[in-house]
């Protein structure tokens, strides 16, 4: 026993922390990319998720399309929506300050749930979970169902993946020098402006993804976004703007903080992130693995 | 100093004589939560429900009416200073609505201080006629004790002794908890424990393992809107139902189970005072409704914003004024009411209004003709029944007499 909570109970509850950390990690990790190389802080984010989401139930209701072909065709339609944006939007503020892009990005927000809230209302609607994934396997310590496990996993390959390729790669090393200085980069013939639509696509891209896996836990509603990005940009801030294993690792730490709150003081589960950014912004203000100025 | 008293007693003399159409407009004020988790309960729908009894009443003379809608998403303070502004600056003269009960209770106070009048359809807790009582408020639609003594009542009487809460951490889910509560203690049930949530949260998993742990023959859902949603998806994910354990959804609307799908929400118990294919009249005006409302069918709170209008626009038009508020609502008190919704019905002293509940069972989907067909009638509890007896009130109104 610890303080009165059966320990088996504590494992219980460390994992669905996890899980939460996966949408967190995820989400963040998108965040971080688009910041380090356009320098936006895109508010769009959240909304983008919820599209990825609803794209994801159109396929099913429209089309007949289920979930595995979802996973893949959601994020590309909205990644490259995403294209179109940066093209047509986000490139006309470059050099300016990044306080536009919050703007424009916050305004593309409220616009896309102002629109789905309009014609889907706010409770949402249901999207059926995927025969393959349903049921759960009985711990000892909890009842763990499948598709909860299959988010951990797809979380983790993901992140990890994104994160070997920014490090390891050609391609990755490219937009890591592009981040430090694109003029010297394109100096060198290597076509920044696209790199930057890809980068942009890619990062709202795993936003959409995000989306659809959540889509069969949680409502498809208009809100879904708004309700979870103001905890994933206390994560990116806790973690380092613009730092890519920062934000995974903050996003999978914070989701079982969350958790253990809900445990030992509930009243406080839905605060206890931004204490933690309070605490981490007056002790290191550029983050725990942000580059210090 | 003589003729300044003079000269503010006649400036506050037209404020107290006028017994009349304040600006010959009579201006409704539909305040709810318009763009969050409350928004499909009351939102929009309420406002087109004000706008259908408007039309519907008919002409009051030498007057007009107007309906305003606002957002107050689910915040007091919000909540309030919109309503200020309506009160003093834009001439509204009856507020009505209003989910969330930590909002329901500012606006009673305020209503109050302004003496205009409050109609709560959205609101459960049940101490907006009980402690909180005041002359300018009629709680109309449903609230927290008729739900314990619907649904609760019914999950005790058919053998759920034990209870563990998932609890709304703010008015309405503390009221909905200790009214449910008391009825769980009544039957010689026992309450094994509770957690309470912040409204709106997305994962309800871990709290739903801590009423796993306690190991309550039922878990009751103090919650409303999205958070009860949630709260049943994840129980159906993490096997809750399947282990042996029931849950009790307390306050569920029609939108809810719109959102969740029969699937998930079959064999669900819920009460409601209003449905819309209860009869001939329900479902007559509920069509109407629908073909203004993109296909959605009313939910119990809009409903009540309906039938509360009509009856406020009756005691108006009996009195010839608007400019009283407590006036008004003694009027309304002293009138029967009657509507195509809720039937034949009273307000009593304390402002509660007085009508059956009616416990419904969730069809499966088997048993479901199309969208919205989604109740089964287990039975009808008489409006004396269902709700809180006055002597029980403690509301100021009653124990004067």
């Amino acid at each position: 026993m610890i303080l009165a909570v059966p320990v088996q109970a504590l494992f219980g509850q460390l994992l669905i922390g996890l899980i939460n950390g996966s949408f967190y990690a995820l989400l963040s990790l998108g965040l971080a990319i688009i910041f380090g190389l356009l320098n936006v802080v895109n508010f769009a984010h959240g909304a983008l998720y919820m599209l990825g989401a609803f794209v994801a139930w159109f396929l099913l209701e429209k089309a007949g399309i289920g979930y595995w072909p979802a996973l893949l065709l959601a994020p590309l339609a909205v990644g490259l929506l995403g294209a179109a944006i940066e093209r047509t939007l986000l490139r006309r503020l470059t050099g300016l300050d990044p306080l536009y892009g919050l703007l424009l990005t916050y305004g593309l927000a409220l616009i896309l749930q102002g629109v789905f809230l309009n014609f889907f209302g706010s409770s949402g609607l249901p999207y059926e979970m995927p025969t393959q994934l349903q049921g759960g396997q009985a711990l000892p310590f909890m009842f763990l169902p499948n598709y909860r496990m299959w988010v951990i996993g797809v979380s983790l390959i993901i992140c990890l993946g994104t994160w070997a390729v920014t490090e390891g790669t050609r391609l990755g090393s490219r937009l890591r020098a592009a981040t430090e200085n694109a003029p010297l980069v394109s100096a060198f013939g290597i076509n920044v402006p696209r790199m930057i639509t890809v980068t942009y696509a890619l990062g709202v891209g795993l936003a959409a993804l995000a989306g659809v896996l959540a889509a069969p836990i949680y409502r498809v509603g208009p809100l879904m976004g708004a309700d979870l990005i103001i905890v994933v940009f206390a994560v990116v801030v806790i973690g380092g703007m613009g730092s890519i294993l920062g934000s995974i690792i903050t996003g999978f730490v914070l989701g079982i903080l969350e958790g253990l709150t809900k445990v030992f003081y509930p009243e406080a589960s839905n605060t206890v992130i931004f204490v933690v950014m309070a605490i981490v912004l007056l002790v290191r203000p550029a983050g725990l693995f942000g580059k210090q100025a | 100093m003589n003729a300044r008293i003079a000269l503010l007693l006649a400036l506050a003399l037209p404020l107290a004589a006028r017994a009349e159409i304040t600006g010959k407009v009579i201006r409704i004020g539909v305040l709810n939560d318009q763009s969050g988790l409350y928004a499909d309960i009351a939102g929009q729908g309420s406002v087109v429900a004000a706008k259908m009894a408007v039309e519907d009443f008919g002409k009051i003379p030498d007057a007009t009416v107007e309906v305003v809608f606002g957002d107050h998403q689910n915040k007091p303070d919000v909540g309030s200073n919109l309503a200020r502004q309506w009160y003093d600056v834009d001439g509204v003269d009856m507020i009505i609505d209003v989910p969330t009960s930590s909002v329901a209770l500012a606006i009673s106070q305020l209503t109050k201080e302004k003496n205009k009048v409050f109609i709560g359809s959205g609101p459960g807790t049940s101490d907006l006629t009980g402690k909180s009582c005041s002359p300018n408020t009629v709680h109309w639609t449903y609230d927290t004790y008729a739900l314990a003594h619907t649904t609760g009542l019914a999950e005790v009487q058919s053998g759920g002794k034990t209870w563990f809460f998932l609890t709304a951490d703010y008015a309405f889910g503390a009221a909905l908890e200790r009214d449910t509560s008391a009825v769980v203690k009544a039957a010689g049930g026992e309450v094994l424990g509770s957690v309470k949530h912040p409204l709106n949260t997305t994962d309800f998993s871990s709290f739903l393992l801590q009423a796993q742990a306690s190991k309550a023959q039922v878990i009751g859902l103090a919650n409303a809107g999205g958070d009860t949603i949630n709260a049943i998806k994840a129980a159906a994910e993490f096997g809750i139902v399947k282990g042996g354990q029931k849950l009790a959804g307390l306050l569920v609307f029609i939108s809810d189970i719109h959102a969740l799908g029969l699937q998930t929400a079959q064999g669900l118990l819920l009460s409601e005072s209003f449905y819309w294919d209860k009869d001939q009249k329900t479902r007559a005006w509920s069509k109407r409704f629908a073909d203004k409302s993109g296909g959605k069918m009313p939910t119990m709170v809009q409903a009540g914003v309906y039938a509360g209008v009509l009856h406020y626009l009756k005691a108006v038009k009996a009195l010839k004024s608007d400019a009283d508020g407590k006036a008004v609502v003694e009027e309304m008190k002293k009138l029967p009411t009657d509507d195509p919704l809720f039937g034949k019905g009273t307000i009593r002293a304390d402002g509660r209004k007085i009508h059956p509940m009616y416990l419904y069972e969730v069809k499966k989907p088997s048993e479901s003709k199309g969208p919205w067909d989604y109740y089964k009638l287990i039975k009808e509890v008489p409006g004396d029944q269902a709700f809180r007896p006055l002597d029980q009130d403690n509301c100021s109104l009653v124990s004067k007499k």
